[in-house]
């Protein structure tokens, strides 16, 4: 039973994490949404007792699983809920506001690069103009 | 999501134990003190929500509820310095609902904790003041002031959790709101930056996940103080492993080496306010998480010295050549943020008291030295309408007042003696030498004199150089450059708070050493959770709060 847990885990972290790689948000969600389901299946492998039920009534504490990987798994979930949907109302502001939901590389980088290539571009031009302005002289 | 998590832990008690040896109702003077720092802001923003129409009724709530905060947390601070004296080792303790440590949530306060306390809400006044005079973000959407609250619920709640989930549970609070606030308006640079931002500290809790279920099945426990106890007992493989681990999820929130790449991206778009409070505590929350978990989780020999003394000399590295090659103002400061988390994980991978003193004083000055910078770099925008340092020019003759205040926490973050920046960095560097570390010493001697190049040259184009024609007046209709008397204000009393720091080094220097101390005998820590009478001379404050949670 673990075994097949922690192979179902690491199919959904292997596949996440290629999901994650590509360059579309909604893929980026789903990629997100499964390594999420890949660490909560973690999370349950970590209790004893797999297939009992946590607390009910009262009997002997071995005839329960343990409940707290469980209340912590829910917690969890709930998280990666919430900020599934956020992301998703991301997407959507994103689509709106391009057409698109690619995430973009950082824009501030491109321009560092860009003036970096302007900047050699004005000093080529400028030692050429001083070429031109010798040759002049000569001439 | 704390109330219900308190529920869910309370209610799975072992049905058969008698309720007496786990209930203890509270007695003591820090019983009501403790969760303050998280109840309060949580019941300001639930009112927030309700007076969402009301603009002045939430600001007065989120004032006085900060106010509060601040109250609260200065007196836990002094109070729990005066009760331990010179000894090693205060702890407050407060379990949540009544529920005794292993069982229950226990809020643990210690000197480093209540430091922290202290800063982050006197930050987090200070700017919401800021906010509001800008008359920006703060007046158009209703959500500002809830969401903020519950960043400040989640700030104060990773620092006091003593309970690794519950940790889990307070970053998401705090990440789950700096999402909001930073994606406040939803423009595209927003949306752009908001998408990398949110995926990456969301891969990082998944990761934060899976380490607590590892650990769990390992050791059994997500209580702090019982890891503690039990992870000597781990084999050293999987004791590092952990390390390793849980340095790694941490080391994403905080920007270090490797992990840092999405934080100078996403920082700069968010509304003014929103980078300055974010550049002064978010980062240092995780900075935090991995100074707690590191010193207190695991025993002497397993503790990771040689890799974060690395990756601090490579933060600090990248850091700063980032911070030289940009233009942008925000960009530049961002990037600087990344270069300074270097120092702090330089002193902790030390493990040697001054080391951890010095990283602990660090801590406590970036954090007010670092917003200060923020806030500043937000009135030199709103002054000439731009942030780029190729088109703002000459401030220091159309902006007296704004040029002192950046001169100030500039010459103190790069190290001038005799400000606090200087203090921090030679308590670290003399530690350093101590340890005979001494490629560190080189990097971090080499990096702080880029970072007076880097404050250098902001100097010199923004406040000395011409500004480029006609920036002023592209961007904004004239009489936009009057800066708001609130921003100003709000700006002169972190500035202030930050020379107050050279000021009382001495004592903040001694109160940083003796949180070191308790932080490198976690003994105390331990005893004051877990409750285990024959603590051998140190002194534990323990009291218990009945209801918090509920």
């Amino acid at each position: 039973m673990s075994v097949l847990l922690a192979f179902a885990a690491a199919m959904l972290f292997g596949f996440g994490t290629w999901l994650l790689l590509q360059r579309r948000l909604s893929r980026i969600i789903v990629g997100i949404g499964l390594i999420g389901h890949g660490s909560n299946i973690l999370l349950m492998t970590s209790s004893d007792g797999r297939g009992l039920p946590p607390i009910i009534g009262s009997a002997d504490p071995t005839d329960f699983a343990d409940p707290l990987p469980q209340a912590l798994a829910l917690t969890s979930i709930v998280i990666t809920f919430g900020v599934t949907a956020f992301l998703f109302a991301l997407g959507f502001r994103s689509w709106k506001l391009t057409n698109d939901d690619i995430v973009e590389d950082d824009v501030e980088d491109r321009y560092i690069a860009r003036r970096r290539r302007v900047d050699a571009d004005v000093e080529e031009s400028e030692a050429a103009e001083r070429e031109r302005a010798v040759e002049e002289d000569r001439a | 999501m704390i109330a219900s998590l308190f529920g869910t832990l309370a209610a799975q008690l072992p049905a058969g134990l008698p309720a007496a040896d786990v209930y203890a109702p509270g007695s003591g003077d820090f019983d009501a003190l403790i969760p303050m720092p998280v109840l309060l802001p949580l019941l300001g923003a639930a009112l927030s929500v309700v007076f969402a129409r009301m603009r002045t009724a939430q600001r007065v709530i989120s004032i006085v509820v900060l106010i509060g905060m601040v109250a609260n947390n200065v007196i836990l601070l002094t109070r729990i310095d005066e009760a331990t004296g010179d000894a090693v080792g205060g702890v407050a303790v407060s379990q949540a609902g009544g529920w005794v440590a292993p069982l229950g949530i226990s809020l643990v306060v210690d000197r480093l904790a209540a430091m922290m306390l202290v800063v982050s809400s006197l930050m987090l006044i200070s700017v919401l003041v800021y906010a509001i005079g800008q008359h920006a973000e703060e007046r158009r959407f209703a959500a500002f002031h809830p969401v903020y609250l519950v960043l400040a619920a989640g700030v104060s709640a990773s620092f006091i959790t003593g309970d690794l989930f519950n940790l889990f549970v307070a970053f998401e609070m705090m990440l789950v709101s700096s999402y909001v606030l930073l994606t406040l308006g939803g423009r595209a640079g927003q949306v752009r930056s908001g998408m990398s931002y949110v995926v990456i500290s969301l891969i990082a809790s998944t990761f934060f996940i899976t380490a607590l279920a590892l650990i769990y099945s390992a050791v059994g426990t997500v209580n702090m103080a019982e890891l503690s106890e039990r992870m000597p007992e781990m084999p050293s493989g999987v004791q590092s492993g952990f390390s390793l681990l849980l340095i790694a999820v941490f080391g994403i929130k905080a920007g270090i080496f490797p992990l840092f790449f999405w934080l100078p991206d996403s920082y700069p778009t968010a509304p003014n306010a929103v980078t300055a409070i974010f550049a002064g505590l978010l980062t240092k929350v995780g900075v935090y998480a991995i100074i707690r978990t590191q010193l207190l989780l695991f025993p002497s020999d397993s503790q990771q010295g040689t890799v974060l003394l690395i990756v601090a000399g490579c933060t600090m590295l990248a850091g700063v050549l980032g911070a030289l090659s940009h233009d942008d103002l925000q960009r530049i400061l961002s990037f600087h943020i990344v270069s300074h988390i270097g120092y702090m994980i330089m002193g902790l991978g030390l493990f040697t008291l001054a080391g951890v003193a010095g990283a602990v004083f660090y801590v406590v000055h970036h954090i007010v030295v670092k917003t200060a910078l923020f806030l500043v770099a937000g009135l030199v925008e709103r002054k000439s309408g731009s942030d780029r340092l190729s088109r703002v020019g000459g401030l220091v003759r159309s902006a007296p007042m704004i040029s002192i205040l950046f001169a100030l926490p500039a010459l103190s973050i790069a190290g001038f003696p005799p400000f606090s920046g200087f203090v921090a960095k030679f308590a670290l560097v003399s530690a350093a030498i101590e340890a005979r570390q001494w490629g560190i010493v080189v990097v971090s001697l080499l990096v702080s004199l880029l970072t007076m190049y880097v404050m250098g040259r902001i100097w010199s184009s923004v406040f000395w150089g011409r500004p480029e024609d006609g920036v002023v007046s592209d961007r904004l209709e004239p009489g936009a450059t009057k800066v708001p008397v609130l921003m100003t204000a709000a700006t002169v009393v972190v500035v202030g708070l930050s020379v107050a720091l050279f000021v009382f080094a001495g004592p903040l220097y001694d109160l940083a050493e003796r949180a070191a101390a308790d932080l490198l005998n976690p003994q105390s820590y331990i005893d004051g959770v877990l409750g285990h009478s024959d603590a051998g001379g140190a002194t534990s404050i323990s009291t218990s709060t009945s209801g918090a949670g509920g």
